[in-house]
């Protein structure tokens, strides 16, 4: 039914980058995420699957602190960051967040020039010390976001005038300038047709040889095709956590198997 | 009136034609034109108060922007500005205006004489042609270039408002029977000058720069120093309403957490936009004249109270313009790190300028019309002090405000100061259409789709 090859072929021991445990998320009085135990890998695509609502996004959202700006929000439990509290008092978010950088469903470049887009993190960050510092994070990182060769020539462009598949590769660029050291995604490629789709997925391929992704995704066979470990979640709950491959081939839940064969979701 | 209840209709039949209409599409149809009707014929009489509003701004106001003058040679005769002949200016001084009618009317004797003209007139009822204020127009001139005394110098002099009435058609004949100023034999003199080329009517830049004057002198009365005083109080607005009205947005919408109080507070900051502008007034005379003893009749407190008054439309208009700009911006700049007021003041802020530009030019316009708050802390302040005095005078002395003036010219009696009201309506409204056009200019140029 998926093409497996590849995820079965990619099983390996990697380090934990983030650990979460006992996480309870509540928008006022509901119940968003119950007792969601994960440890997510460093070096490793990790998909988060499962019907529309279950609560992907708002998990994806803990694990750099999005959900702060969500007034109503709380989130209780502890999520780690390479053994670090991630919600200790201590840690300043916006710290956090230039570790653990987002993609989000809907392109959103800023409206401004396609290298002011990349600039703005390494400046805010004070990442160049010079002009010839920022040029060149800029082209390291438009060329990680595979999208050096379509806009090298209009850098001044601004990034508005991308095309979706574009501008979602633009935002991924803009990601990986800060220096993150995970990147998570959700669902990036929602709003994207199929070819711009393929780019993506090929260049969150690569990603994973220097940081550990975290993508939601509403598409199993994207699921399959591009992440190494699979997180089933439904109503709230982490149902079943594991290799890919087991997960799609060999479910242990029934409800996971129910959704994975189409008859949830 | 869209009723999709099935009363009268006809069940649909399979195999119908779709060339004859229906009787319910024919229903449906009229009740649309007829709908369309209303609305033509609504926006038809908009239009037409519109056109009938300036047809009878533009009528009545555009002979303020036109002036008699009377084109006079006079003599400074040194015999009668400096008897002792030593041109000493505190001597120059002692002789009051009265002492300069005479020159005045001598002036007009030796121009019938040239002209050869006769009009049966006394020599002081000739110069009765001439504003109350010509005395004083030729004695600051002397007192200005003591210089030219014993010389003969030539005069514009403006003529008073009876006679600029009667060319512009606003006094007539029978229209003064019962009047003390003016009489016909003096008309007919009018006509025979008007005839030779001394009297002539031509564009007055006085009444836009100038101050405005006492009862007696409608026909010298301006409007600029109370357009300087309204912009003195612009500049107050913007000074304080901009920056506060923005700061309390940016604190609301973005910083604020949403609980009672913030809804309280923005339910009173609506309430306070719907406020009478005289409320503010007698709080302004109440808190600013009353209790912080700042002057009566300075544009400063014009000002303040207009703040206060600008501040409600401002902050709504700032918080709507913030409102529009898409939560994703602000989603990415915290998602690279940014903090909550970098992704405000970086993003968010340029995003929602044009909005805050626009909302501020329509309060500002706003207040520059506002009348009522201005009467109760005493800005109709007759100020006859002309452009450079009056603009340095600054922002605490008393001043008049253009809308302020206008009221105060309907106000008084003589026809000639009902015609400078509607030509002060002019004025204001082409600073307001200028202000509410730059503001739409504006929103088309910088508006943005995302
Ligand atoms: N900002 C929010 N306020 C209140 N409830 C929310 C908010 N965001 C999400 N939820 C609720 O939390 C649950 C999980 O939503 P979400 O994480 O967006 O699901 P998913 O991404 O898996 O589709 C849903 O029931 C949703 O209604
Ligand atoms: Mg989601």
């Amino acid at each position: 039914m998926y093409d497996l090859a590849k995820t079965e072929s990619a099983v390996e021991q990697k380090d934990t980058k983030i650990s979460a445990r006992n996480v309870q998320v509540y928008y006022g009085d509901s119940h968003a995420i119950k007792d969601v135990d994960v440890d997510i890998e460093d070096k490793t695509v990790t998909a988060f699957i499962g019907p529309s609502g279950c609560g992907k996004s708002t998990f994806l959202r803990c694990l750099n602190r999005m959900n702060d700006t969500i007034d109503i929000c709380r989130v209780k439990g502890d999520i780690l960051l390479d053994g670090e509290d991630i919600y200790d008092p201590k840690v300043d978010p916006v710290q956090l967040r230039a570790k653990v950088g987002m993609v989000f469903q809907k392109p959103n470049p800023f409206p401004k020039s396609i290298y002011d887009n990349i600039a703005y993190g390494p400046r805010i960050h004070g990442l160049a010390k010079n002009k010839a510092d920022l040029d060149e994070i800029v082209e390291k990182s438009l060329r990680r976001g595979a999208i050096w060769e379509e806009v090298k020539d209009r850098l001044d462009a601004p990034g508005t005038g991308l095309s979706g598949g574009q501008q979602q590769r633009l935002c991924i660029a803009r990601a990986v300038a800060t220096e993150p050291e995970v990147l998570l995604m959700d669902e990036p490629c929602s709003a994207l047709d199929p070819i711009a789709t393929a780019q993506v997925e090929e260049l969150i391929d690569e990603l994973r040889q220097n940081y550990s992704v975290v993508i939601v995704t509403h598409s199993m066979q994207q699921a399959a095709r591009v992440s190494q470990k699979t997180a089933f979640f439904h109503l709230g709950n982490l149902v079943e956590y594991g290799e890919t491959g087991q997960i799609f081939t060999n479910p242990v839940d029934p409800r996971t198997e129910s959704y994975i064969t189409g008859r949830i979701g | 009136m869209t009723d999709i209840s099935q009363n009268g209709s006809t069940p649909r039949k399979h195999g119908e034609t779709l060339l004859k209409l229906t009787a319910r599409t024919k229903r449906r149809n009229a009740a649309e034109r007829r709908f369309q009707a209303y609305g033509i014929g609504a926006i038809a009489i908009g239009l037409l108060m519109l056109v009938i509003l300036v047809f009878n701004i533009v009528g009545n106001g555009m002979g303020a922007f036109t002036q008699t003058f009377v084109t006079l040679d006079v003599t400074l005769d040194a015999k009668k500005l400096d008897k002792k002949g030593n041109r000493d200016l505190d001597d120059i001084k002692k002789v009051s205006t009265f002492g300069y009618a005479p020159l005045i009317q001598k002036a007009f004797e030796a121009k019938v004489g040239a002209l050869g003209l006769d009009s049966g007139l006394k020599a002081k009822d000739m110069a009765g042609l001439l504003s109350k204020g010509a005395p004083a127009q030729l004695r600051d001139y002397v007192l200005a270039h003591p210089e030219t005394i014993g010389e003969t110098v030539t005069f514009r002099f403006l003529a008073n408002s009876r006679v600029d009435g009667y060319m512009k058609g606003r006094v007539t004949r029978d229209s003064i029977e019962n009047d003390k100023n003016i009489t016909a034999a003096q008309l007919d003199f009018t006509d025979q000058l008007v005839q030779a080329g001394v009297i002539e009517k031509t564009f007055n830049p006085a009444f836009i720069f100038g101050s405005d004057a006492s009862d007696q002198r409608p026909e010298a009365a301006g409007i600029g120093v109370s357009m300087v005083g309204s912009l003195f109080m612009m500049f107050v607005v913007l000074a304080l309403a901009l920056p506060i009205g923005v700061a309390a947005s940016i604190y609301l919408e973005e910083f604020a957490p949403k609980t009672w109080w913030t809804d309280v507070i923005e339910v009173n900051i609506s309430n306070l936009a719907a406020v009478p502008s005289i409320v503010f007034g007698i709080l302004g005379l109440a808190v600013f004249i009353n209790y912080m003893h700042l002057p009566m009749s300075a544009p400063l407190v014009g000002g303040l109270v207009l703040t206060l008054m600008t501040l409600p439309t401002i902050i709504i208009s700032t918080r709507a313009a913030l409102k529009a700009v898409p939560p994703s911006i602000r989603d990415a700049a915290l998602g690279v790190g940014a903090s909550k007021m970098q992704s405000v003041f970086h993003h968010v802020l340029p995003l929602a300028a044009p909005g805050i530009l626009t909302g501020t030019i329509i309060g500002l316009a706003q207040a520059l019309g506002e009348t009522a708050p201005l009467l109760l802390i005493g800005m109709v302040g007759f100020i006859a002090s002309n452009a450079p005095d009056s603009v340095a005078s600054g922002l605490l002395a008393p001043n008049s405000a253009m809308p302020a003036q206008i009221y105060e010219w309907a106000k008084r009696a003589d026809p000639a100061f009902y015609e400078r009201a509607w030509g002060g309506i002019i004025i204001l409204l082409v600073f307001l259409v200028t202000m509410n056009t730059l503001a739409v200019i504006l929103r088309r140029r910088f508006e943005r789709r995302w």
